[in-house]
Parts: C-alpha cells; sequence; structure tokens
C-alpha cells in the first residue's frame, strides 16, 4: 500500500529539531576553527614569523664520499680531497647584481663569470645554491668569512674533489669523473645525481664501476635564515660512502712499463695473468692528466687534447686496432691443425713467393723458406707456408677458431671505449662489403692482413688462452671491493683456470707454443736476439719464454718500391708499418702473456720484442699472482 | 496538516506538475554563485602554488570546474524519483569498485585509491561517500518515527555505512573512512535515531580503539602520535603540520600577499597543492582571506540546511542534509587538519585542492542537494 504524507509531519518534526540541534553543532565547530586561526595569525603570529623568515627548516642532501681505487699491492690511485667552495643562494634572483659586484671584488671574476653567475642566480628555484669559485686555499676562505656580514647568502660549502696521485700513468684505467650529464640519469634514480657539485664516472674504471663507487646520499636537516644562511643543524643522516675496489693492476709494473715504452711516440702494452685473466699492467702511451679533469678542464686543454695525433685520450691498449699481422699465425696454424688439412709433421715449399692466378702473394724473406713443418713455419714467421695453411684450412675454420680464441669480439673487461675490432668472415663480408669471400682474402687472412683487425688486448687474451692450455680466461681489471666497513683484500692466488675450455686439442696447442718458443729460442727464429737480456747473458731458465713477432702494413709496398729498395726508416713516421710482439712465460709453466703493439715502430722483432722480452721478465720476478702476503703485510704496517 | 483521500493514494493538495522554465527558476543561482566564488579562490590558490602559473593546476582547476558545473546543473534537474530508484544501484556499485581498487591496490603494492577507466582516474572511495547519502535517504524515507527509532531499524543502515568504511580502511583511506562514519551518524540522527544508541555506539567505539590500534598501519599510528605531541617529532611524521603552522601563523592578519608566500614557494609545505592548499592560500591571504573562504563554506552549509528544512519528501530532507554534513566534515576535517587540531588524515578541501573527482563527487552532491529545493513539493510514494 502507497503513502504520501502519513506520519510525515511527526518525523519532519523530528527532523527539523535534530537538524538544528546538529547546525549548532556545526556552528560551535566551525567558530572552533576561527579560535584556531585567531590563535595562529594573531597572538602566535610573531612567534611562527620568526620562525618563518629566520628559522626555515630545510633538507639538503650530503653527497657520499666516492669509494677509493688501489693498486693489488694497496697502493691509492683514486682518492678524494677536499674542496672548499664558495656557495651563493638568492631568493629568485634578488639583489642578485649588487651581490655579484662584490663577490667581484674579492675574486675578480671578470665580466663573463660575473654574467653567468647572475644569470644562473636568476634561474635557480627554490633558492639552490649556485657554485662561484671552487678549490680554495685558505686565504680565499678566510676572506669570505671575514666579508659575511656584506655577502648575504654566500657561504663556504666543504666539498671533495677527485685527485689522481699517479696521474697520467694511470689515467686511461682508472679514467676520470666530471658533471653528471643528462645521459648519465638514464635509468638511474637517484636523487644525489641532481645536486650541482655531484661528480659521475666519465672514463674508465670510474665510470664501468660508477655504480658500486658512489654510495648512498645522507641527507641533512638544517635551520637555515631567509638567506639561506645555516643557522644549526637539526638532523644528520650519515649515507653510506662509496666501495673502495682494489684494481687487478700492479703499479710498480706499470710504472716499469710506461718507463720501458717512453722512448716511442705511441704504443700500448698489456700484461696479463693467463690463470686469472687479471689484467697486471695495461699502459697506453701517450696518455692524460685525469686531475685536469677532476679540477675543470679548460676548453684549450681540451682541444689540445682531441686534436693530438697520438689520441691521448683513447685507450689504445683496448680501443685502438690494428692487422695484428704475422702475430695472428697461431691462429691459422691451430685452424689448419684442428681442420687436419695439416698435421705437425706436414712441409710446405716456400720459394719467396705463392701465386693464385695472376696475384702474386710474397714472403718477407726474398729468397724464401725453403720447405718447413708448422712449428718451423711460425719461428721463421714464413708467410708462404701460412697462405697454403690458410687456404687447407678454409675461411670457415678460421674465423672459427679466431672467434674462440677472442677476435671480433667484445671482451668481459668492461670499460668503456673497447673496441671489438674485426674478425672476417664469409658472412660478415657479405653483410659489411656486400661481396662474396675469395681465395686472396683468405691468403691475407692466413699473415693476418687484409681485412682483419684487432686490439693489443685481443691479442693478449689469444696469448694468454694458448699459454694456458685453452681456457676460456677473460680480462679482469677489478680484484676485490669492499664497502667501507669490510675489509679489502685481494682473493687467494688461484693456480688453476676456471674459465671453461675452448674445446681445442691440447697437442696442437703445444705445437704451437713450441713454435712460439722456437721464435725466440732456436737458431730460425725471427726474434732470437731476445733469449739475451740486457746484459749480454742468457736468460736465466725460469725466464725462458716463447713470443711471436709480427709487422702490420699501414701502406701496401708497390712492386715498384720493392725494386727501388725503399726501406720503412726512409717513409714518413705516419706511413711506417707498425711493430707487434706477444708473448708469455714462464715457459715451462706459463702464468702470464704479455702484447706489445709500437705505432709505426717499423719491425715487431726490432722495436716491440725487446719491450716484450724486459716486460715479461720483470712480471716473472714480481710474480703479481702472489702480491697477497705483499698486500697482507703492507696493510698491518 | 495535510489531507489524505484514502485509498486513492492521491493527496489532494498535489500542486500540479512544474515546468521546465519553473526549475530553472527554483535553482539556488545563489549558492551556485557561492559555490564559483568558492572554486575561483582555489584557481587563485593553485595559481600561487605553482609559482604564479597556470600550469599545471590553475588553469585544469578552472576547467574541471566548468564540466563539474554543467553536470551539478543535469543532476538538480533531474526527478528525485530517479535517485530513489538509483540509490541501491550505485550503491552496489561503488562498493563494487571499492573491491576491485582494493584488488587492483594490492597488486601494485601500496595505497591505492583509484582505477583507470579509460584515460580517466576514478577514485571509488568518492563515489561511496554519495552513494551512502542516496542510501541512507532513501532507507529512512520509507520509515514512520517511531520506526526510526527502534534499535531493530538502526541495524541495516549501520551495515550500509560500515561496509564501505571496512573497504576504505583496507586501502587505507583513514580520511574517508572518518567522513563515511560521521557523515552517516549525522543522517542517522536527524532520521531519528535515539540518542542513546549514539552514546552506546561512542562508548562501543572507545572499547574498540585498542583493536583499532592493532589494525593501524604503521605511518597511521604515528600521525595520531604527533598529532597528540607534534614537537616530539619536528623532522619526521610532525613535520607537515609544524611546517603548515608556520605558515599558517606567519600569514598573520592580511597575509603576505598574492604569490608573496615563503614557505610553500620554497618548498616546505607538503602536499601544497591538495591537501595544504588552505595553507598555501592563508599564508598569502590572512586571516581575512581565512575569513571570507570559511564564510562562504559556511553560506554553502546554511543554503544546505534551509533546502533540507523546506524539503516536502523526506527522501530530500535526509538526502540534503547528509550532503550537507558531508560538505562540512570535509571543510572541518581538512582546516582542522592543517591547523594542527587534527591528525593528517589526507582529506582535500573541497573546490579549492586540486584533484578530479572529488570536485565532480562534491558538484553532484550540490546537484542533488539543489534538485531537492527544486522538486521540493514534489510528491514521492513511501512503502510502509
Amino acid at each position: 500500500m502507497m503513502r504520501f504524507r502519513k506520519g510525515d509531519g511527526e518525523r519532519s518534526g523530528l527532523f527539523t529539531r535534530r537538524a538544528l540541534l546538529l547546525g549548532g553543532a556545526q556552528a560551535v565547530l566551525l567558530s572552533a576553527l576561527v579560535g584556531r586561526l585567531y590563535q595562529l595569525q594573531v597572538v602566535e603570529t610573531q612567534r611562527f614569523s620568526t620562525l618563518a623568515e629566520e628559522n626555515r627548516i630545510n633538507l639538503r642532501l650530503l653527497p657520499p664520499s666516492r669509494g677509493l681505487i688501489f693498486d693489488r699491492t694497496g697502493q691509492p690511485l683514486a682518492v678524494n680531497r677536499n674542496n672548499f667552495r664558495v656557495m651563493v643562494t638568492s631568493d629568485r634572483g634578488r639583489g642578485a647584481e649588487v651581490l655579484v659586484d662584490r663577490l667581484d671584488q674579492i675574486f675578480n671574476l671578470g665580466e663573463a663569470e660575473k654574467g653567468r653567475l647572475v644569470r644562473e642566480l636568476r634561474r635557480s628555484r627554490n633558492a639552490q645554491p649556485v657554485v662561484v669559485r671552487e678549490n680554495l686555499g685558505w686565504e680565499e676562505v678566510a676572506r669570505v668569512e671575514f666579508n659575511a656580514p656584506d655577502l648575504p647568502g654566500v657561504f663556504i660549502d666543504l666539498g671533495q674533489t677527485r685527485d689522481y696521485p699517479e696521474g697520467e700513468l694511470m689515467s686511461h684505467i682508472v679514467g676520470y669523473t666530471g658533471r653528471v650529464a643528462d645521459e648519465d640519469l638514464a635509468g638511474r634514480d637517484d636523487p644525489v645525481l641532481q645536486l650541482a657539485t655531484m661528480r659521475f664516472g666519465k672514463k674508465g674504471v670510474e665510470r664501468s664501476l660508477e655504480d658500486e663507487l658512489r654510495g648512498r646520499a645522507g641527507a641533512v636537516q638544517v635551520e637555515v635564515n631567509a638567506v639561506g644562511r645555516v643557522v644549526r643543524e637539526l638532523d644528520h643522516t650519515e649515507g653510506q660512502p662509496g666501495s673502495n675496489a682494489l684494481l687487478t693492476i700492479d703499479l710498480e709494473l706499470q710504472r716499469f712499463v710506461a718507463e720501458r715504452i717512453k722512448e716511442h711516440q705511441s704504443g700500448s702494452v698489456v700484461v696479463m695473468d693467463v690463470v686469472t685473466g687479471d689484467i697486471i699492467a695495461m699502459v697506453s702511451t701517450p696518455g692524460f692528466d685525469p686531475n685536469a679533469f677532476a679540477r675543470g678542464i679548460t676548453a684549450a686543454e681540451w682541444r689540445d687534447l682531441l686534436d693530438s695525433p697520438e689520441r691521448p685520450l683513447n685507450n689504445k691498449a683496448i680501443g685502438g686496432v690494428y692487422p695484428p699481422g704475422s702475430t695472428y699465425k697461431m691462429v691459422t696454424a691451430l685452424a689448419a691443425l684442428e681442420s687436419k688439412a695439416i698435421d705437425p709433421w706436414t712441409r710446405l715449399p716456400c720459394a719467396g713467393f705463392l701465386e693464385l692466378g695472376n696475384i702474386k702473394f710474397h714472403c718477407w724473406l726474398k729468397g724464401g723458406h725453403g720447405s718447413t713443418n708448422v712449428s718451423e713455419a711460425i719461428a721463421a714467421s714464413c708467410d708462404c707456408f701460412f697462405y697454403e695453411a690458410a687456404r687447407r684450412a678454409g675461411i670457415d675454420k678460421i674465423s672459427d677458431v679466431a672467434g674462440r680464441l677472442g677476435f671480433g669480439r667484445i671482451s668481459d673487461l668492461g670499460l668503456p671505449g673497447e673496441s671489438a675490432g674485426i674478425q672476417p668472415s664469409r658472412a660478415w663480408k657479405q653483410e659489411k662489403l656486400g661481396k662474396s669471400w675469395q681465395h686472396g682474402d683468405t691468403f691475407n687472412l692466413g699473415i693476418g692482413q687484409g681485412y682483419m683487425n684487432a686490439t693489443p688486448l685481443q691479442l693478449a687474451i689469444m696469448t694468454a688462452r694458448i699459454a694456458n692450455g685453452g681456457y676460456e680466461v677473460q680480462p679482469n681489471l677489478l680484484l676485490a671491493s669492499a664497502t667501507p666497513r669490510e675489509e679489502l683484500a685481494p682473493p687467494r692466488p688461484r693456480e688453476k683456470p676456471s674459465a671453461p675450455s675452448m674445446h681445442l686439442n691440447p697437442q696442437n696447442l703445444a705445437i704451437v707454443r713450441e713454435g712460439m718458443f722456437a721464435v725466440v729460442n732456436s737458431s730460425l727464429g725471427t726474434a732470437n736476439n731476445l733469449r739475451i737480456d740486457a746484459k749480454g747473458k742468457l736468460l736465466e731458465p725460469q725466464f725462458r719464454f716463447a713470443g711471436k713477432t709480427g709487422t702490420a702494413q699501414v701502406k701496401r709496398i708497390t712492386e715498384r718500391e720493392r725494386d727501388m729498395g725503399i726501406t720503412q726508416a726512409m717513409l714518413p713516421w705516419h706511413l711506417r708499418h707498425h711493430a707487434l710482439f706477444v708473448c708469455f712465460g714462464p715457459y715451462d709453466k706459463p702464468r702470464y702473456a704479455c702484447a706489445v703493439i709500437i705505432e709505426h715502430g717499423m719491425a715487431g722483432g726490432a722495436t716491440a720484442g725487446p719491450i716484450g722480452r724486459d716486460v715479461l721478465v720483470e712480471t716473472i720476478k714480481r710474480d703479481p699472482s702472489r702480491t697477497t702476503e705483499r698486500f697482507r703485510k703492507m696493510a698491518s704496517r | 496538516m495535510s489531507l489524505v483521500v484514502p485509498n486513492t493514494g492521491l493527496a489532494l493538495d498535489a500542486p500540479a506538475p512544474i515546468g521546465l522554465g519553473e526549475k530553472i527558476w527554483r535553482i539556488n543561482w545563489g549558492l551556485t554563485l557561492v559555490l564559483t566564488a568558492i572554486a575561483a579562490i582555489g584557481v587563485v590558490a593553485l595559481y600561487s602554488a605553482a609559482g604564479g602559473r597556470f600550469e599545471p593546476w590553475a588553469a585544469r582547476h578552472a576547467v574541471r570546474y566548468a564540466a563539474a558545473f554543467v553536470i551539478m546543473l543535469l543532476v538538480a534537474l533531474t526527478h528525485p524519483k530517479v535517485w530513489l530508484n538509483l540509490a541501491w544501484p550505485i550503491y552496489i556499485l561503488s562498493l563494487l569498485l571499492l573491491v576491485a581498487v582494493d584488488v587492483v591496490g594490492k597488486i601494485g603494492m601500496g595505497a591505492q585509491r583509484w582505477l583507470m577507466v579509460g584515460p580517466m582516474q576514478i577514485q571509488p572511495s568518492e563515489i561511496a561517500k554519495v552513494a551512502v547519502i542516496l542510501v541512507l535517504a532513501r532507507y529512512y524515507h520509507g520509515l514512520t518515527k517511531e520506526q526510526a527509532g527502534r534499535m531493530f531499524y538502526a541495524l541495516p543502515p549501520l551495515l550500509v555505512i560500515m561496509v564501505p568504511v571496512a573497504l576504505v580502511m583496507v586501502q587505507p583511506d583513514l580520511g574517508t573512512a572518518m567522513m563515511l562514519l560521521l557523515g552517516g551518524a549525522a543522517m542517522l540522527f536527524v532520521a531519528g535515531v535515539r540518542f542513546w544508541m549514539f552514546f552506546a555506539a561512542g562508548i562501543g567505539a572507545i572499547g574498540c580503539l585498542p583493536l583499532a590500534w592493532s589494525f593501524m598501519h604503521e605511518y597511521q599510528r604515528k600521525r595520531v602520535l604527533t598529532f597528540l605531541d607534534p614537537e616530539s617529532d619536528p623532522l619526521g611524521a610532525g613535520y607537515h603540520i609544524t611546517q603548515s603552522k608556520i605558515a599558517i601563523g606567519s600569514g598573520g592578519l592580511f597575509g603576505k600577499g598574492f604569490l608573496k608566500g615563503t614557505q610553500s614557494a620554497l618548498n616546505f609545505l607538503p602536499e601544497k597543492q591538495t591537501d595544504f592548499i588552505f595553507t598555501t592560500f592563508v599564508e598569502e591571504w590572512g586571516m581575512a582571506g581565512a575569513l571570507v573562504l570559511l564564510g562562504l563554506f559556511a553560506l554553502v552549509l546554511l543554503w544546505g540546511f534551509s533546502i533540507a528544512l523546506r524539503s516536502q519528501h523526506h527522501f530530500g530532507r535526509v538526502m540534503a542534509l547528509g550532503v550537507t554534513a558531508m560538505m562540512f566534515l570535509y571543510v572541518f576535517i581538512n582546516t582542522a587538519m592543517v591547523m594542527g587540531l587534527l591528525p593528517v588524515v589526507g582529506v582535500p578541501l573541497p573546490l579549492v585542492s586540486n584533484g578530479g573527482t572529488a570536485m565532480v563527487s562534491v558538484m553532484f552532491a550540490c546537484g542533488l542537494l539543489i534538485g531537492v529545493n527544486v522538486y521540493r513539493d514534489t510528491q514521492l510514494p513511501w512503502k510502509r
């Protein structure tokens, strides 16, 4: 049954009474709000105005101190130095000109600098401080503090700058830091990166270990007055400093190497532990001064570095690509042996050249080597043998074996700027040049020329993998890392490689190693002068080593020049051959591999060989794989 | 006394149905003007909160208000019978959406309060506020005074309130839970639930406090504790309240002037465009500005009461009062919160804070309120 208004009068009366009661309650509560407003805005307004104008509570992020970098013996390579900076803040650029004029009287800023400061102050939102000067001396700090009353918004800030005690020596490995760039922020949402004073790894280990070295930001709650001067620190949350890192580099050996190749304009050396893959030394000359970047490099300095023909900013040990020349003959030999196209006793003839159709492929020895087997061919570096061996093995087998030895790909080293080089194959040539593979290409590849390109690091990796009995060791720069609260110590020395096997026949590797031994130690060897040390004595047994020379063509030698008897020394520097040498030792129990490239050094045996020999002997003497004990002694001191 | 012809179900003094022109005439245009003034203050405050720019909040706020204004007029012109029939469907829908948001929130981790419907973000808790008002009004529309006074009849509305309260507590959204609870209680009160039941409920609630405490999130407990003693933790959870009080207090009688607020400009204020917009406004306009704003809200409440009292049908009465109570709770909880009288629970200031769904739901509710005035002497059937 539907009703409309029966009984509505009753409930409407109740409703009215109660609604008025509710309205009254709301009125009371609203007046309470007004009372509160009165209390805050009239009674206590003085107190709150003071709090607002003079005691603003501000949260500031504290950049964490960056992790330190040491060599494997615990010597510092990158540390932090205190840096006093003058900072200035102003509220939306109010009074910026006057302030900057006064700063100019103290620091002689100059017109351009003054303009920049005024612009930055106007632009800066939320009274974010702007840097006036960095790396202040005590006297300048004192002058700012003395004039503090005339300089509202100006304050001294203690920050840290990176210091590289070894400078140029470690420049390519350690790298440097710089201002945070937009591309550095990709994938990182750490708020500390927004700070104007924060620095970010740009090159080398500083870059590759950036996320470990950076640490976590702390925060400080401060009371600041209206002009941004800190009145009082309320709360201080310590951040977490970045992790410290121990590199695999042996600083003293690195110094020895750098000293040894100083006489040459441009070159690089890589020394590697064949068991662990540790990079013991890695030098690329010339280097640069990373401290210039830390203190802020000038435009002129930057131009000089970029324009130099010797490319000092480029780490040529990992980023320079060269035809490997005869140092590649181990690859050809292994490919031929593995494919069973030849056996260790197969002898191939050499008459000084080989003909393919109407093209003559020359051997470096004019009269030819006669007939040689594979280890003799490596020792004497007979080109004809390897033309034929390459032809028999075929391009597919060669590029397969080369790939396993590390050519044509970027290693696990992790440093920025590493090049993959070029390991040509049928597919590569088809894709890059749109042409099919020719027999002549195989001939050229057999002696490491033609399209073939490799980095010094790749040559060291190849040598290490041959020396260690066929394990796929990867180069490695980080020996250990630890947060500041943990102990930083190198791991126990290792005697056996932990890397997987390359699945090459150990006997074939032994044949190649024999050939490399003969290079240095037999009468036919291209570098048999190296068995004698600097004092003219034969090397002692523990220093006996194996190696391979290489000379990489920069400019093709024409038939005419050959007939005219033009020698390399007559050519201008930039057209001369590159000199290469790879070696490993001790021969009986291989532990270290070394690759040397001297740009335009003309002949591998004569220029690069002695450097390789001296570096390897020094490495075996120091035996850095056993530095653990030495490190402990230093640490306990 | 009204005259009723028995068995026909038709009242003799029933007025003739009114035409569209009359309906439009009956819209409380004065009230809409007051609402627009409040929204305009919102635009001013948001412009200032963005450092003197229309982007990103002020311009959008104005556009949103214009759209919500049209919705309000459409709702106001809709016959109350429609709302009577839609009350339960809307309520059920809002519950389903609340469950959906809880489920999605679970998956998305943390407190999620909205759902994406196409490009639109909707907050089901806002719909729930309006839905509870509609259902309670409908329920009491069908009860006599005696029934409304009996305890048995108070149980269904209690359930109607507690189910969405439980669902928003899970999110967890303390502010909406508080509004539903207090707003519902206000409606039960005016509908005639006995005083002693409120006392009993109050005592029961106090008894349940320890239980509620054990269900609260750590951050909610912290808020309650810092509300009780804000100075104990001036840098942690008490930071918001302290900074807000500093900003309001430093505004003084006439404020620091338009765009001259230092506290909000220097980012000392948290959430300056949403929950703390009152602070931003009052810092720059002082107590004078605050009184104007609160006065405008008080006018809205007065209008609400007068509409409720003039309605000839119970549905309209209870609904109008529900809307008024919701409006009051919004304003009171928000301003009391930023002035340190209540814990920080996250309730926006209606029509001033930046935010879309709350704007639409408040204007929808105002539409219902005005609708009660437009159809004040319509006769609605009620079942016995």
